[in-house]
């Protein structure tokens, strides 16, 4: 299971960056995905990975018995989710306005910021 | 409870709710800017002078013990900064009421930059590096909305650019702070910089030092990371660009200096300093020849902001106490000096017409107060005594001196003259040649007239470089006790671990 997840993992890492070094604004889009759920599988892994036993402490005890995952990173996954969710929702909207607005979504094009005169004034 | 430690981050969260429902009605929202700006000074000279006087204050929100709760921890660096941010929001309040125009106050403007400073206050406060994450990210898509606030052409190209580089650093901060939790079972920075010289898993942590240093250096925008500022802060609204260029990029720094001296301490920290030996003298040298090249006033200003950061990382990578203080002082000045040169290429574009410093020129003759101030903030930019740049610099080229690294202090010493040679460049063409007559006087789109709005802030601003420069004294000693408190990782600690139970 935990090698699944690490090849799942680094999987989604690697359709990340090459959908983000492509020239499209929708497969960036796409890269910016893969990549931040890349990220969660990551920190999801690392609170250890047990089936069929809740984080709960039992009756009586005192702490957690063994075996059981670390129910942190979870927690920190449901912010990052939430977090990724609305910057990636943002990021569709700008994109498909500047393609509107520049007529093209081909990321080369987009370089009158980066030239020394810089478009207007 | 030390609420005193909330109140940065509340004062504006609050005011930006507020300040919604009223879309309709500018005025209202213009009132409660300023007014939440000036509370926020207030609070802000409040907690410096409080944790000058008192030591570090933490705060363990809803009582529950660090490490387990969230917990916001002001020693004097993060105060310093804090009154920084408050100063610059303050300023830029004013600005905004002259050359924000209506269109741009109906898209909640007013609302976003409150809730951009929320973030701002949040990373410099915070003592959790997964919350520092989630201020970072509250930053950002504040800070992507303002910059993309009109959507003319050359402000979303410039966004999508932003955003792009932004949300892979934040994916990449994201993998960094998973790992670190993974190898060390916390996240609380006291904790760590406790636990961490324990760890048997030295190489994983040599990745997560790695993998920070990336992501704060894109913010910080440090060579080779930069190229993404250059291509955007040109293109907001002036008031959204000078705020930008004044802090933005200081949070970067700031994390650099928080996380590579009170978080990791052992070899990790040692082998960054290492890198950013390296890394400074390029990040100075590059911005500054990238300036050279320019024409556009806002855009050679947004090349030296990366070679400013240069002299900062230069003084985090020295760590010795002057440097350091040196470092920090740089960081204040250089937020004071940067924000007020971005101010006046606004007024110059008022002025004149232009962002293009070849279409303009003459304003020597027509402002004479406008050529004054740039003068202040440029050769406190430069270095040039009494102006307050001259002793950050000073402080970073002694510290850089007394340690040794005798080439990057000759590079620093060098990008001073050339950004000397910038600064004349601006101030021959904008001021001192003739108007050449290019363009038809003064531009009805940028600003709304009322002048005074945009000569106060920088009035303000210069006032702050020549009082840091005339009376160093106490700045100096403010600087050295941050400095002290900040390399003295052993109170930060038992202040966040031992205060709270």
């Amino acid at each position: 299971m935990t090698l699944l997840l690490a090849l799942i993992t680094g999987l989604f890492y690697a359709a990340g960056i090459y959908l983000l070094l492509r020239r499209s604004l929708v497969k960036v889009i796409f890269g910016i995905m893969f990549l931040g759920h890349a990220a969660n599988m990551l920190i999801f892994s690392t609170g250890r990975l047990t089936k069929g036993a809740p984080a709960f402490v039992p009756e009586g005890a005192q702490a957690l018995v063994e075996p059981f995952a670390d129910p942190l990173p979870q927690a920190l996954i449901l912010t990052a989710i939430v977090i990724g969710f609305g910057l990636q929702a943002f990021a569709i909207v700008l994109f498909r306005r500047s393609f509107e607005e520049l007529g093209t979504d081909d990321v080369d094009a987009m370089r009158t910021t980066d030239r020394i005169d810089g478009g207007e004034s | 409870m030390n609420l005193l430690v909330a109140l940065p981050i509340l004062l504006p969260l609050v005011t930006a709710l507020v300040m919604l429902p009223f879309r309709e009605r500018p005025g209202v929202q213009r009132g409660l800017g300023l007014g939440a700006s000036l509370a926020q000074a207030a609070v802000a000279v409040a907690l410096l002078s409080r944790v000058y006087a008192g030591g570090i204050l933490t705060l363990q929100a809803g009582g529950w013990a660090a490490p387990f709760g969230i917990t916001l921890v002001a020693d004097l660096l993060s105060a310093v900064m804090v009154a920084a941010t408050a100063l610059i929001g303050l300023t830029t309040s004013i600005y905004s009421l002259g050359s924000i125009d209506r269109e741009q106050e109906r898209f909640f403007f007013h609302p976003l930059m409150q809730l951009l400073l929320v973030g701002i206050n949040g990373a410099f406060l915070t003592g959790d590096l997964f919350n520092l994450y989630v201020w970072f990210e509250v930053m950002l898509i504040s800070s992507f909305v303002l910059l993309a606030l009109g959507g003319s052409p050359r402000q979303l190209e410039g966004s999508v650019k932003y955003v792009t580089i932004n949300l892979l650093s934040s994916a990449i901060f994201l993998s960094a702070v998973g790992i670190l939790y993974g190898v060390a079972g916390t996240l609380n920075m006291a904790d760590l910089s406790a636990r961490l010289p324990m760890i048997e898993q030295r190489d994983l942590l040599s990745v997560v030092a790695v993998l920070l240093l990336v992501t704060f250096g894109v913010k910080a925008a440090i060579f080779p990371l930069f190229f993404w500022l250059p291509a955007s802060y040109h293109t907001p609204p002036v008031a959204v660009s000078a705020i930008f260029a004044g802090l933005l990029t200081k949070v970067g720094v700031y994390a650099i200096m928080r996380v590579f001296t009170t978080v990791f301490t052992g070899p990790e920290s040692e082998a960054i300093f290492r890198i950013l030996l390296w890394i400074a003298p390029l990040t100075m040298v590059v911005g500054v020849l990238g300036a050279a090249a320019q024409y556009d006033l806002r855009k050679l200003l947004s090349f030296h902001i990366v070679s400013q950061i240069g002299y900062m990382l230069f003084a985090i990578a020295i760590q010795s106490p002057l440097a350091i203080a040196g470092g920090l002082f740089y960081i204040v000045h250089n937020i004071v000096a940067k924000t007020s040169l971005f101010y006046i290429s606004g007024i110059v574009r008022h002025k004149s017409g232009a962002f293009q410093l070849k279409k303009i020129g003459g304003l020597y003759s027509t402002e004479p107060l406008l050529a004054a101030l740039f003068l202040v903030s440029a050769l406190a930019l430069a270095g040039i005594p009494p102006l307050s740049g001259f002793w950050a610099k000073l402080m970073v080229i002694r510290a850089g001196l007394e340690s040794g690294h005798y080439f990057v202090t000759a590079a620093a010493l060098a990008v001073s003259l050339l950004t000397l040679f910038s600064m004349t460049k601006i101030w021959n063409e904008a001021f001192w040649k003739d108007d050449p007559g290019v363009v038809s006087s003064t531009d009805e789109a940028h600003g709304n007239g009322r002048t005074a709005l945009l000569y106060l802030p920088v009035v303000m601003l210069c006032g702050v470089i020549v009082f840091f420069g005339l009376s160093f004294e106490p700045v100096y000693e403010l600087s050295a006790r941050a400095a002290g408190q900040l390399l003295d990782v052993e109170s930060y600690r038992n202040a966040v671990l031992g205060g709270g139970l």
